[in-house]
Order: C-alpha cells, then structure tokens, then sequence
C-alpha cells in the first residue's frame, strides 16, 4: 500500500470515528436526561474516539504532505479537508476548557459536512504553480484556516444558543431562520448525494460552448445537464439534453451542480419533515435544553477572542507578507483578499457591538451564525464563482 | 462645570458616574441599577460629557462606538460590492478600453458598474474618505476612553463603598469567625493565583492582569500606524513601481534605480510533466508551469560615472529571479512578473542568383533590434537595408508599416548589388512570404538561412519605504490584539468589618467563567460565604422573564 493510499484510508478512518463520535455525544445527553448519570461514561468515550479520529486525520495530513512534498491546503479538496479537521482540533481545544457536551453535538457533524463536501472534488495530488511554491503557502493557510476553525465554534455555540431559546412552537423570524440554517446543512448533504451517485455512475456529456470573451471552449458535465452553456454544442451527450441555455456570463455547470444540490437537498428535507413530523430545529432542541445559556454564550465569545488573532495573523498578515513576495504587492484587492477583509471587519464589529452595546445572547449568537456563513461564503462561493489569484489551478 | 461632590467628601470631575475615591455611584441611574456599569470604571469620558461647542460635537460623533460600527459595516458592504465583477486592474483588456470591455462583456450592468466608478472602487475617493473617517474614529474614541481608564486604573483605592460593592455582578455578604485570619488567607490564597494584592485597614483589593485592559488601546495605535503607513505611499519618493522588459544577453538601466543596470543572461520556463488532471483539466489547462526563473547580473555604476557610460560598470552579483524569489538589493526588489518566449533575435539571409541557388554569395546576420544599413559581402556584392519593419502589418500608401517595435514579424526592403547587378536591385522580404520585386523582376533573391531566438522577461521593480512602517504597525496591532484577546482584569474587593461582618465583590472586564474557578478555590480556601451572580438568575424566572426585560448593557468592558 503506497503512502497515498494510507493516507486516503486513514481518512476515512477519520470520517466514521467522528460519525460515531456524534452519536455518542447524543447518547451522553441523551443518558443524562434520563438518568443524570453516566453523562460522565458517554462522554468521556465520545471525546475519546473524537481524538482518535483527530489523530487519524492528522495521519492523513501528514502522510499527504510527506506524499506530496508540499504542505495538503493547495486544491478545495486539500483545503477544505483540512478545514474541518482545523474545526474538530477547535473543537477539542473548547472542549477542554468548558466541558460542555451538547457542543460536540453539533461541530462535529458540521465538521463531517465539510469534509464530506471536500470529498466531492477531485483528491489528485496535484504539483503547483510557481507563486505557491514558498513556505508562506503552508504558514499562511494554516493559519488562517486555524483562525477560521476556532471562529466557526463560536457558530456552533451560537446555533446552541439558539436552539434552545427560540420558541419553535410560534411562528417568528427566529423560528424561520433557524430552520433556514438546517435546510442549508441538509442540501450540503443533498449536494454530496447528488456528486456520489452521478459519479458512481460514471457520468459525462461533453459540450462545447463560446465564454464570454467569444473565444470557443470545451466543457465536461458531471452531473446530467440542466442547463445548458452559451450556445452550447453537444460534443458526446447522455441520457438528456439541457434544458435552458444560458448567457455566457452565468456557468451553466456550475449551476446544473447548485439546482441539483437543492433538489436532491429539498427532496431529503421533505421526507425527513414527513416521516419525523417535525422541524429540524425541533429535532434537536431536546438535546439542547439543560444547556447553561450563559456558558453557552461565553463559549460563543471566547471562540471569537481567541480566533480573531489568530485570524489575523494567518488571514491578513501571513497573506501581506507572502503577497508582498509573490506578486511584489502587500495588497492587490483580489476577491479572496476582500473577502478575508470582510470578515476580520465583521468581527471587529462583532466585538465592538458586544463590548459597547452590549449584544451578548441571541444577538451574538446571530451574529456568530451571520461570521460563519461570511467564512463559508469565502471558501465556497469566492473560490467557485469569483475567480481570482486564489482560485486554485489557474495556470 | 462643577465638580461633583462625592458624599466621601472627595471633589470629582463632571459627568463622573462612580466616585474616583470610594466608587458610589454618582448618578441617579446608577444609583437604581442592581449591576453598575462599570466601563471604563465609571470615569467621566469626555464625548459623555461635553456637547455644547461645534467641536464637542465633532468629537462626539467621532468618539461613539456606534458610529464606528456604523462605519467598519459601510466598508465592509462596501467592499464586497467591489467583488461582484472583477475590478479594472485584473481585466484583461488595454486601459483605453477597459469601459467598452465592461460593457461587452458584462452588458448593462457592466456598464452600470462601470460609469458608477465601481471596477476601479477601491481607489474612489469616498471608499478612501471612508477609511480615513474610521481611522479618525478609532483615534478619538481611543483617546476620548483610554485616558480616563488609565487614569482610573492607576488612581484605584483599596476601600470602596458598600454601594460600589453591592453594585458588582459577583457580591458575598455574610459572617466570619476570625476578620483578620480572613483577610490574612484571602491575600494568602489570591497571591498564589497570581494576583496582586493590597491592603488597607479592613480592606483588601486582588487585582490580575490590568494590562489587558490597555489591549484595545494598543491595538488602535498599531492600526493606525499601519494606515499612517499606506497614507505616505502616496507621498512620491516612498514608493517606487517601474516595469521593464529585458531581453536575454541584453544590459539595461534600470528603471527608478539610478546607477543601477541589469543583465538578463537566461531565462528558463519549466513545466510541470504531470497529466492534466482535475481542477487543471476543467479548466482546460494542459500545462502547469513549475519555474519561472532569470538568471540575471545586477551592475552598478562606479561614484561620479556620467550617466549612459556602460562602460566601466561594477559588477554586484549574479541572482536567479523566481517567482517568490525576488532580487533585493539597497532597498528594492526585482520580480519576475512576466515572460515572452522565443522572440526574434537574428535572422540570417544568403544572397543567392535564382538560377543557382545552392551557391550562396555570402550570408548577411541581421541583429534584429540593432540592424545595419549595409552589409559587404567582400566579393564586390552587398546588401543594403533600405527599410525595415519589426512587426510588419500591412501596406499603407506603399510604405510597410510595422505594428509595434517588437520583432514579431520582421520584414525587410533590400537593395542587392553584385558584380552582375551593380545598380542594386529591390526586394521586400517578409517571413514565410515569396519576396516583392516592385521594381521589376529581379535576378538576385535573399534566401533565408535561419534565425536565432531568445526570451524576453518582465521584471517589476519596487521599493517601499512604508513596509518597516506597516510592519512595525502590524505588530503592535497584534500585540494589542492578543493581549486584549487572551488576558482578562479580575479584580476582587473584601472588607472584613472587626464585627466579622463581611462584604465580597469581583468583577472581570471578560471571561466570568475563568474568573469563578479563582472565586470557588478563594471562597473554599478562606471560609468565606458562598458568593452570587446577580445577572444569573434561576432558570424559571429566567424564561418568564426573558420578553419583557430591558436588554442591559454590556457587562464587558472595554
């Protein structure tokens, strides 16, 4: 078995000890409502297969790296893998300091999504370009993604938070954003399922179209085409043909993905709404209510303190400084750039509004929900449809 | 403005909310609340107290915390609007054309964005303005509070008064057996913890980590000595940013570096031997580049040489330009930015009769950028240039005209003499193209005999003397950020009465949770009663009351 095939196993080995790992921290909720004993037993073993499945993956990282001679953050997959593994190392860290098991509940599925997520894109190991060959690739992604993980526990505190004070049986804002939340986490899943069966099945079409600078390309579906690229040509085509043709300016496969993703993602949203006659939110309130607000929402605060300098370290100084050597400028104003701007200022505005206004509880719990989706936003959206110097594999 | 007297008799300044002595509250409001607020420790702050002249009121607006994160919200969302199409400066399309390309590319909205300043957003004047008022808001309200703080955290008494102290969110009240073994563990206990502890009389103060407090503070001052910094770059002499194109064994002056000259020796483009896979391959990138590198010799003009003497310069050394490797010498850097291969260097042409063209009556080298007008073959023939186009294009009322300087296409208007044709006959060569004989058929042709090529690289020539500015500005900022971040201020008061009646209070700028441990470890050690979190209520009363109560304000200060 060659490195790299290690490396891939102990990834998976990775996946399922988190899965168990969830189960177990339900259970320990679960044993405590019940009896208010045995929390202790349930949980103890919940964080211990949580670090072994840490461990596995640090293998995988490792064994990745010695494999490929460069630190394993430079494609989406690379990148995103790591991501969730900085997020269940966050969360192990928070963990240790406050105990509280309902938040394993929660971060590590949300870590499990992520790397599912990750999965969908091509694992090859690929060489890099020029500007990423320097050791500010490693030192700068690391850190900003550690920055970025320990961020993204205080949306796991927040959803906590929220989970356990909006009242699900009356209508409101809360309600229909809570629930919103959930239906996005639902269609990642439903974008993972869509991504693995059509590439189970092996699927293709091949197409040619014209981009938007008129120059005539070619373009390989994945997933069955609903809609089709400007002026599309079927090259090989299979099973149907697009259903609407875009302007050139819109990605049309891109978008195929998305639409597939929230169909699949609303079909499995249905059925779980109808087989467990029950909001998401509702589902998961029950493991939530003997929670302490007040440590929920120290959590909360304490992730951002302790994030937000390492955030800036990695996100904004690290990149200044690598920039600076690569492309001769500390600051160049690209998408990836702006966007790790937008949020290091939407903390700062974060603390600010906490410390001066006093937006502690469910308004900081918002506020941490509102952070993570800016991050998310960053990896998924600014990498996939604003291409910049960041996007990776640009020649 | 008068002083307010303090029923401790001490004289305070106006708009102080606790006594600097003895920490009653001096408000009304204050005197109501069960939880004093107790940011910035309740000193008078002066946008809080002031608002009568036009500069009170600039300083006001300028010092609220509101408008502050009314101003980082504006340049976020501002910022991201930036993002939705790709700004002027990574459009691929010449500067003249740039709104035309919008408008192609991206249609109406294109234009939108265009004619509204949006694609070059980010050096508008009022994104530029609006940074400055943030910076401005971060220096008046550092100033406007942290002075105060200062003075308040410097000036603390050990006593306070029992309004103060019934007023913190942690307070104990209760009996002890023996006041002054009390007093004598509490300090023994909360030294261990690393506090530090005064005392005076009945009266003790434990106090950890006050320089968190100066956090934000130090923060501020790193940014805006980083925004100092990225404001002098535009004064002209900090910053420097040339490009200059060279090409392989040429020597160049170097563009802003005076008495500076390069030469470029070899320019190697390497390329990745894997199989496009992946992201490339969606992307439809067959080659993946590995090494963009210039081996290059820097020279430097010896002192007082004139300028353009390229005869005696000092040679400085000899680098490889790479890509993250950039050449640094004296306060500047060279970058390698860009590339062109296989440019035209000579060409080779032989002088043949066309009824004999495997006899050559000499060969001509033509060096590309530096031509010359006539070339003597030595046997009585030669061969003068009589024009000569690098990039040729066309014809334009009978002369050739060339399209840019670089020899992309060179072509060439000969005059051929030979012992056989003294009087010269006329021939346009162009590459790859039969040649032109506009003045009759000739007898003679120039046969093209090879050409040499070489590369060409883009260099970026910068020097920033802002960079020791920005990062002395970036360290101070994390400085301040991690001690604002990763250190709290406790504080603990107790007063023992010789009675036994005892009377505890805490308070913790950030992190209770931390500080309780301290408080359960403290309160077990001396005997000391069990102390209460007045803004933790029960859970019950808690959800009956969470609708109706006034949201209070923060209980972390700054």
């Amino acid at each position: 078995m060659s490195l790299i095939d290690i490396s891939g196993n102990l990834l998976f080995v990775a996946f399922i000890a988190y899965l168990v790992a969830t189960l177990l921290f339900g259970g320990s909720i679960k044993q405590s409502n019940a009896t208010g004993k045995n929390t202790d037993k349930w949980g103890k073993l919940a964080i211990i297969v949580t670090i072994i499945g840490f461990l596995s993956q640090l293998g995988y990282f490792i064994t990745r790296w010695i494999y490929t001679g460069h630190a394993p953050v430079s494609n989406m997959f690379e990148f995103t893998t790591a991501f969730g593994m900085f997020i269940v190392g966050a969360f192990i860290l928070i963990y240790f300091i406050y105990r509280l098991t309902a938040l394993g509940l929660i971060a590590l599925p949300v870590a499990l999504l992520i790397i599912a997520y990750a999965a969908m894109f091509p694992t090859e190991v690929s060489p890099l370009v020029p500007s990423l060959q320097s050791h500010w690739l490693t030192i700068h992604v690391i850190t900003a993604a550690l920055g970025q993980s320990i961020l993204a526990i205080s949306a796991v505190a927040g959803l906590i938070y929220l989970l356990k004070v909006v009242d699900l049986k009356k209508p409101s804002k809360q309600r229909f954003w809570l629930e919103a939340v959930m239906f996005f986490l639902v269609v990642v899943i439903g974008f993972v399922i869509a991504t693995s069966i059509f590439s189970g099945m092996g699927y293709e079409s091949n197409y040619t179209y014209v981009d938007k600078e008129g120059t005539e390309r070619q373009i390989t579906y994945n997933m069955p085409p609903l809609f089709g690229m400007n002026e599309y040509k079927a090259v090989e085509e299979h099973g149907m043909s697009p259903l609407v043709e875009m302007p050139a300016l819109i990605n049309a496969k891109k978008l195929t993905t998305v639409v597939w993703s929230l169909l699949v993602g609303s079909i499995l949203y249905l059925l779980i709404r109808l087989i467990t006659r029950r909001r998401i939110s509702a589902m998961f309130q029950p493991f939530v209510q003997r929670v302490n607000l007040h440590l929920v929402d120290e959590i909360g605060y304490r992730s951002v303190l302790i994030g937000f300098p390492v955030f800036t370290l990695g996100a904004l100084i690290f990149a200044m400084i690598w920039a600076q050597q690569a492309w001769s400028r500390f600051w160049g104003w690209d998408p990836k750039e702006v966007w790790a701007l937008i949020t290091w200022l939407f903390y700062a505005a974060f603390l600010h509004l906490r410390l001066s206004k006093g937006w502690e509880g469910e308004k900081s719990a918002w506020l941490a929900l509102i952070g993570f989706g800016i991050i998310l936003f960053n990896l998924i959206a600014v990498n996939l449809i604003i291409a910049g110097l960041h996007s990776y594999a640009a020649s | 403005m008068e002083n307010i007297i303090c029923a401790c008799g001490h004289s305070n300044p106006y708009g102080t909310k606790l006594c600097e002595k003895c920490g009653r509250p001096l408000t009304e409001e204050g005197k109501e609340t069960k939880v004093v607020d107790m940011r910035y420790d309740g000193m008078a702050i002066r946008s809080k107290t002031y608002n009568k002249t036009f500069i009170d009121k600039i300083w006001n607006f300028f010092s609220s915390v509101k408008v502050g994160i009314t101003l980082i919200i504006i340049t976020l969302v501002a910022a991201s609007i930036g993002t939705i199409l790709p700004q002027e400066m990574y459009v691929n399309a010449p500067e003249a054309n740039k709104a035309e390309y919008y408008e192609k590319v991206y249609g109406w909205f294109g234009k939108f964005y265009n004619s509204l300043g949006l694609s070059d957003l980010y050096s508008t004047v009022w994104f530029q303005v609006l940074v400055g008022m943030l910076a401005i808001s971060i220096i008046v309200a550092s100033l406007d509070r942290g002075i105060p703080l200062h003075k308040s955290l410097k000036n603390q008494r050990v006593k306070r008064h029992e309004s103060f102290m019934k007023r913190q969110r942690i307070i104990a009240e209760g009996q002890v057996q023996n006041p002054d073994a009390t007093l004598d563990k509490v300090e023994q206990k909360m030294t261990q913890l690393k506090y530090k502890v005064r005392r005076d009389g009945s009266a003790l103060l434990a106090e950890r980590g006050r320089f968190a407090r100066y956090g934000p503070y130090i923060n501020h001052v790193g940014l805006i000595i980083f925004l100092a910094g990225v404001m002098l770059r535009l004064v002209p002499g900090f910053h420097v940013d040339e490009t200059i194109w060279i090409r392989e064994g040429e020597t160049r002056a170097i563009p802003g570096m005076d008495g500076y000259f390069i030469k470029n020796n070899e320019f190697t483009l390497e390329t990745h031997d894997n199989k496009p896979q992946g992201e490339q391959l969606a992307q439809g990138v067959n080659v993946m580049a590995k090494n963009y590198q210039t081996d290059v010799t820097l020279y430097k003009q010896p002192e007082g040489a004139l300028p353009g003497d390229l005869d005696n310069l000092e040679k400085v050394k000899d680098y490889s330009i790479r890509v993250n490797h950039p050449l640094k010498e004296n306060g500047f850097a060279l970058y390698q930015m860009n590339y062109r291969l296989n440019e035209l260097k000579q060409m080779n042409f032989n002088l043949v009769s066309k009824a004999n063209e495997e006899e050559a009556l000499g060969q001509i080298e033509i060096d590309l950028t530096n031509p010359k007008k006539e070339y003597d073959l030595g046997n009585g023939s030669s061969v003068e240039i009589l024009v000569y186009t690098p990039d040729f294009s066309g014809f334009e009322n009978g002369e050739p005209q060339t399209k840019t300087s670089i020899p992309n296409n060179p072509a060439f208007l000969f005059r051929m003499k030979t012992p056989e044709t003294p009087k010269g006959e006329v021939s346009f060569v162009e590459i790859m193209k039969p040649p032109l004989e506009p003045l009759g058929e000739n007898k003679y042709r120039m046969k093209f005999a090879g050409a040499e090529t070489r590369d060409s690289s883009n260099f970026t020539i910068r020097k920033d003397s802002t960079v020791p500015i920005l990062f002395v500005g970036g360290i101070i900022f994390m400085i301040g950020v991690v001690i604002g971040s990763y250190w709290n201020h406790r504080r603990l008061w107790l007063q023992v009465e010789p009675d036994g009646r005892v009377l505890m209070a805490a308070h913790v700028n950030k992190n209770m949770f931390s500080m309780k441990k301290d408080l359960d470890a403290v309160t077990s050690f001396a005997e000391l009663p069990q102390y209460e979190d007045q803004l933790e209520k029960p859970e019950d009363a808690e959800k009956s009351e969470k609708r109706g109560i006034k949201k209070k304000e923060g209980d972390s200060t700054l």
